[in-house]
């Protein structure tokens, strides 16, 4: 089957970028989550007459095929079904058109978040999604998972800045889905695209909204002897009307691990530290800084350092979004979960995530969004203890579990994917679930787009995998 | 309804709704054609069947986590002054109901600096073709569990589904705001001011809106020439037409005050209604596709396309 799949691709598709040796099957069987799948063959795509290639043959021969960007993915969305065509975008990287004075561009996936926002910094406007992983994690990507990013407070997450999306849609045939016209007719298929983890189809191009550069920028740390102070003080200033473009907050043992690696001068003995930013025009900015001193005041902040200069606070990101590489000197391997809770319960969600992990005897480094609420417990393991990787999937569910119960969601920027597909009851009933499955069905009516993601038992799906080890079940 | 503050400042404000959820979709039923209706401002329910009209009223307004939740039948000024007396706002153009503005999917003038109405909407509980309660979305403003059916539903004109409640997004009211007039180029302003609320042309003057600082807003006034004005232009009668905001600049030649543009943005406000486009087959399939999963018998809202809007206003 695999070797007619194959020469079936090579009749349509640069024989050379149709692979199926083990190197490259191998290479491409996950992706940045600790699952693992089975890739048959790696298509590298250059076109979109090479993606609707690579889909139409899968549909002749009923196989599955998964889009993948760079697979930095983090709930197992890119990791292959058995036998899937993975067809990579990562060669489609061209910036292919950019309108400044109306704030779109036209890019491929393949297009890294932080490469097009660095290649269009001097017609000063940015893309504003910004996910840690911006310097590796493709467009292609970010539409897939919805990304958001620290950034995304202000500016809102994918959704908000993908405006059309050039699709091969399952069947083989490509459409244009929104555009660039503010109303284009009928439903809002762009939005149900967006977020649909490789389910609906593959994104060819896209057309991204850019925002201004900000003409002026504050960015604060500050350090709190509690972290539910800190946890406030976030509850505080948006009540108090100000939305900074970031709210960030860091726990102790993150900011050790974060000191120790980068020497930013961090505050060690700090039980939590906020890095606020915020943007706009000299006044706004001013104003805003001198109210949130006012609250942090009030929650009895320990101190507050604000970034001098650029240097200074491009320091002060590099310690923000570096801190899962900081990991490596605790523990040798970590599971990162992402859940959001409603901004007013964040003190007491914290709390309930240290008594978990101190129960199952886990280490725990808090990172996360607090202006969205955007939980990022990070549980720091060393896999070769005997049954630690069933202890710290077990914390780790009943973190999601308390998430969901307290009011909020079980992914804020990661997606279901595999890891949390059998989670979604806890979210949804039979009837929310079937609600979905329509929609993905309308897309897929063959089912081969990356099956078995997001919805858990499928009922219409007669080919279903068993999630791979290392997934919750 | 109460309206209390605690001791973090978290304005919250709890009421109720006149029916529950529940209780619409026992009316909405399992079978026959029906449809929703709201305040009739914006084409009103299909005539000649049965209608049922969904729950109203603000349950919950929580400044601190920027939520309002609310029944789809509530007046849009009602949420709008729910909100202004917590010091927020929702973007969404006046009038009529909550649910009809969330059907139509229609933006406000704002769009250019508060983005379109399809990203206010974070959860809602909504009756299916059979008749069941069905939730798409979640409570936070950061969600991506599952399908985004909340961006499906915005502008699907009771076609799929009809709402029974929403949370939607809010924002805090800006410490200024206000509108300008200009005669300068409005491409140019476009250019060159920082992220302006709206910027409107008719060919002749430019209304811009800004919010912000006071301060700020002073001297972009000053600096760009703006003078203060009472407010937009009267939109009133003008129909919708959507073009890539690129190209707007061919307006140029169009005979001043026919039009009102959203710069940046790509509406045009004409008195003459905007012709159908021609869908592309595929999408025309694809929406059929959508349609039959969710309302097989065609009993919601039936004789209503979302792909043939070009005769709304």
């Amino acid at each position: 089957m695999n070797d007619a799949v194959a020469a079936a691709l090579r009749q349509r598709i640069d024989p050379a970028r149709v692979r199926t040796g083990a190197t490259e099957t191998r290479l491409y069987r996950r992706d940045a989550s600790n699952m693992t799948g089975r890739a048959g063959i790696v298509v590298f795509a250059e076109s979109t007459a090479d993606v609707r290639a690579a889909v139409s043959v899968a549909g002749r021969f009923g196989v599955p095929f998964l889009a993948r960007g760079s697979g930095t993915g983090l709930a197992g969305g890119a990791v292959p079904p058995d036998d899937a065509i993975v067809i990579s975008t990562a060669k489609m990287n061209r910036i292919i058109s950019v309108d400044p004075e109306n704030r779109q561009a036209w890019v491929e996936p393949g297009v890294l978040n932080l490469d097009l926002s660095k290649q269009i910094a001097h017609l000063g406007v940015h893309f504003a999604p910004d996910p840690s992983s911006q310097q590796t994690c493709s467009i292609g990507g970010n539409v897939a998972n919805n990304s958001g990013g620290p950034h995304c407070l202000a500016d809102g997450v994918t959704s908000a800045h993908i405006l059309a999306l050039e699709v091969v849609l399952p069947d083989g045939s490509v459409v244009t889905l929104g555009g660039e016209d503010p109303e284009p007719d009928g439903l809002d298929l762009r939005g149900a695209f967006v977020g649909s983890e490789g389910m609906f189809g593959v994104a060819t191009k896209v057309c991204v909204r850019l925002m201004q550069n900000h003409p002026d920028v504050a960015t604060m740390l500050m350090e709190f002897d509690s972290v539910g102070d800190g946890a406030q003080l976030v509850s505080d200033i948006i009540a108090a009307g100000i939305v900074p473009a970031a709210v960030e907050m860091m726990d102790q043992l993150c900011l050790q691990a974060v000191e120790a690696w980068l020497h930013a001068g961090l505050p060690t003995h700090a039980a939590a530290a906020l890095l606020i930013e915020c943007v706009g025009p000299a006044g706004q900015v001013a104003s805003e800084v001198t109210r949130i001193r006012e609250l942090a005041d009030a929650r009895g902040v320990a101190s507050v350092r604000v970034a001098a200069n650029d240097a200074e606070r491009a320091e002060l990101w590099k310690a923000r979004k570096g801190a899962f590489g900081a990991v490596a000197n605790i523990k040798p391997n970590y599971y990162l979960h992402d859940t959001v809770v409603p901004r007013a319960r964040l003190a007491e969600v914290i709390e309930k995530v240290y008594e978990i992990t101190a129960r199952y005897g886990i280490d725990v480094i808090n990172v996360f969004h607090a202006g969205d609420g955007n939980l990022h417990p990070l549980l720091v393991y060393d896999a070769r203890e005997d049954g630690v990787v069933d202890k710290v999937h077990a914390a780790g569910r009943e973190i999601v579990t308390f998430s969901v119960e307290v009011g909020g969601v079980l992914s804020g920027e990661h997606g279901i994917g595999l890891e949390k597909r059998d989670l979604m009851p806890l979210m949804f009933s039979e009837v929310d679930l079937a609600a979905q499955e329509a929609l993905r069905v309308a897309f897929d009516p063959q089912l081969i787009a990356n099956p078995d993601k997001v919805l858990p038992n499928p009922a219409t799906c007669g080919d279903l995998h068993s999630v791979p080890d290392g997934a919750w079940v | 309804m109460g309206v209390s503050a605690d001791t973090n400042a978290t304005a919250t404000v709890d009421g109720a709704m006149d029916q529950s959820v529940d209780e619409f979709a026992a009316a909405v039923g399992t079978s026959g054609p029906v449809s929703v209706a709201g305040m009739a401002t914006r084409g009103g329910a299909v005539e000649g069947i049965r209608t049922v009209r969904a729950p109203a009223g603000i349950v919950r307004v929580d400044a601190a986590e920027m939520v309002v939740e609310c029944g789809a039948a509530t007046p849009v000024a009602d949420v709008h002054r729910a909100l202004a007396e917590v010091g927020q706002t929702v973007s969404m153009p006046p009038g009529g109901t909550v649910g009809g503005a969330l059907a139509v999917g229609a933006s406000d003038v704002t769009r250019l600096g508060h983005g379109p109405l399809r990203d206010v909407l974070l959860q809602t509980r909504f009756v299916g073709a059979g008749g069941a309660v069905t939730k798409a979305g979640g409570p936070t403003v950061k969600n991506v569990s599952g399908f985004d059916l909340c961006r499906l539903l915005v502008g699907s004109r009771g076609t799929l589904g009809f709402l029974g409640d929403v949370i939607l997004r809010t924002r805090p009211l800006p410490p200024a705001s206000g509108w300008c007039t200009s005669t300068r180029d409005p491409f140019e302003l476009l250019a060159t001011l920082y992220r302006p609320v709206s910027i409107l042309w008719d060919g002749t003057t430019t209304w811009i809106r800004l919010d912000g600082d006071p301060g700020d807003l002073e001297s972009t006034m000053a600096s760009s020439g703006l003078e203060a004005a009472d407010g937009p232009p009267n939109l009133s009668g003008r129909h919708r037409w959507s073009f890539p905001p690129a190209e707007l600049v061919d307006l140029r030649d169009a005979e001043p005050g026919s039009f009102v543009a959203e710069i940046g943005v790509g509406v045009v406000h004409r008195r003459e209604v905007a012709p159908d486009r021609r869908p592309d087959p595929a999408i025309r399939s694809l929406h059929d596709r959508i349609k039959n999963q969710f309302d097989p018998t065609a009993r919601l809202n039936p004789g209503i396309d979302p792909l043939s809007t070009g005769a709304a206003s």
